[in-house]
């Protein structure tokens, strides 16, 4: 097997120095490359603590995390990032905010002015392929939240980030625009094979979604069982009628139970 | 569409001018109308010059001495906008530094504070054994007025930058200077404008004070003349010359506002409200 593209091995995080909380402890997890895996766990089991190890927004108190063979101790420029807010620039178009990574990421800035009307094709293109067609030049705040999100998740995707760490990105949303939203997540995905870790505590966005689901335990967090998600792709509607799929999501469901409970599940 | 909704949106419409047109009359009858009740209170209860003068006998000293009046409003305008200039550049420069940077915030927020306290009535007359009489005192008086609302405003715009938002640039391999041009500044910029529009008007308190304290030039000059030859008339005169020049300048840092950043202040006009699809 080949070196895993995310590798987290045995990680500790406290906040607040010696006597703080203990966030995450003895959490271990390894993410191939290009595969898609959600996290799910009872809330405030540490899962955003996770995101932020991984991205190396934050050093880890103990243990390594390891991506792409190279030990994270700072900020990751090869990372997309959506949160549970859209988190858009107010002053920005739509257009402008989706532009934003070309402007950050060393690799691209360089060429952004020359090459301007290049990447603005690439943030139109993507814009349209998440259903916000002629959306470019309007302002957030004249956008419905939906609307905001698809924007947020292009802004993740447009530098072709090899690694994608999505936090509850679809969490804030009405169910039909987050099914919506899965599917565009998923033809993303099957169109560029990036690797992508989503944290989630909706089960069956998890199984729709993913290759794999891990279920962390409540605070300190750690892994405390993994599941296989065996579903064909392009995955459907039909995926989440299928009986299997009922019982994964039930499976998972008790896992969370226990884990808030605080018991050993195997 | 039905001629019911037709003619409904019609009278939206035209209930939505007759607001805006009442808007940009109000503030003018509302100064036309204090004019008026002063004029008529001083001629109902009798009231003398001396104490205080009608607007007609204030504007009859103000057509008198329309010359001085003139030469000395430009003079504190200059020296107020001169000190005003450079508060804003101090402001913006040292708001920056202390909004994203913890030290520095710690290390002077404490200092800016007493200063900002000392009364600067009592800091003129160091100014005039430092810089003698002349524009100096006023410039910096205005400066010294001016400088601190900017400070503690462009500070609190980039101190609040939501920590999701300095994630997405972080994660980005955004360096700092990077969170401060992108993020940091564009995010205080409403805070800016609405400090200068404090800093503008009290500028022209700083350069006032420091004109009356040390009569060289300028409409403080003129005032305390005035005042000291008992012409109350022209006293007034040159209070609302200098509320007029505060306006003025108040109308200019809005005008820029809302060029500037019309996405933070979306809804409060009627006219740059669109909808959302």
């Amino acid at each position: 097997m080949t070196r895993p593209f995310v590798e987290i091995d045995r990680v500790a995080m406290r906040y607040g120095g010696v006597e703080g909380t203990l966030a995450l402890q003895e959490c271990s997890l390894n993410v191939q490359e290009g595969e898609f895996i959600s996290v799910v766990g009872p809330s405030g089991c540490g899962k955003s603590t996770l995101m932020r190890l991984v991205s190396g927004l934050w050093p880890a108190t103990d243990g390594n995390v390891v991506v792409a063979g190279e030990e994270v101790d700072r900020p990751l420029s090869l990372v997309g990032m959506a949160f549970q807010n859209p988190t858009l620039l107010p002053w920005r178009t739509i257009l402008d905010n989706v532009m934003l990574p070309f402007e950050v990421v060393p690799e691209h800035r360089k060429r952004l002015r020359a090459e301007r009307a290049k990447y603005e094709q690439k943030a139109l293109d993507l814009l349209k392929l998440v259903g916000l067609e002629g959306f470019g030049a309007k302002y957030p705040y004249q956008l419905s939240g939906g609307m905001q999100q698809r924007t947020s998740l292009c802004r993740a995707l447009i530098h072709e980030p090899p690694l994608l760490m999505l936090d509850e990105p679809f969490s804030a949303l009405d169910v039909f625009t987050r099914e919506d939203l899965w599917d565009v997540l998923q033809q993303v995905w099957l169109a560029r094979k990036p690797t992508v870790v989503l944290v989630t505590h909706d089960l069956r966005e998890a199984c729709y979604l993913a290759d794999r689901v891990l279920v962390m335990s409540a605070r300190p967090g750690r892994i405390i069982a993994e599941r296989a998600v065996p579903f064909a792709r392009p995955r459907n509607q039909e995926t989440m009628v299928e009986p299997e799929f009922t019982k994964l999501v039930a499976e998972l469901r008790g896992f969370i139970a226990l884990a808030r409970k605080g018991e050993e599940v195997s | 569409m039905s001629s019911k909704a037709q003619s409904r949106i019609e009278a939206l419409a035209a209930s939505a001018r007759r607001r805006r047109r009442l808007q940009a009359w109000l503030p003018w009858l509302v100064i036309a109308g204090t004019f008026i009740l002063w004029e008529a209170a001083t001629e109902i209860f009798d009231i003398s010059t001396f104490i205080l003068p009608a607007p007609s006998d204030v504007f009859q000293a103000a057509v008198k001495w329309w010359k001085p009046l003139l030469d000395d409003s430009l003079h504190t305008l200059i020296s107020t906008l001169a000190g005003f200039g450079l508060a804003v550049v101090a402001g913006l420069l040292l708001g920056v530094a202390i909004g994203s940077s913890t030290l520095v915030y710690k290390g002077l927020y404490p200092l800016l504070i007493a200063f900002n306290s000392i009364p600067k009535v009592a800091v003129v007359p160091v100014l005039i054994i430092w810089f003698g009489i002349g524009v100096w005192p006023a410039i910096i008086t205005a400066f010294l007025i001016s400088f601190f609302p900017i400070v503690v405003n462009v500070a609190t715009g980039i101190a609040t930058v939501e920590p999701e938002l300095r994630d997405v640039l972080r994660a980005l391999g955004a360096k700092p200077s990077d969170i401060i041009r992108k993020v940091g500044l564009p995010r205080a910029m409403p805070y800016f404008f609405a400090s200068l529009k404090i800093a503008i008007t009290v500028a022209f308190v700083g350069s006032i004070i420091a004109e009356s304290v040390a009569p060289n030039a300028g409409i403080g000059r003129l005032m305390m003349v005035a005042s000291s030859r008992f012409d109350v008339p022209l006293v007034f005169a040159g209070l609302i010359v200098t509320g007029m020049m505060g306006i003025m300048l108040y109308w200019v840092a809005e005008f820029i506002e809302r060029r500037t950043t019309g996405w933070a202040t979306r809804g409060q006009d009627a006219q740059n409200f669109t909808p959302g699809g």
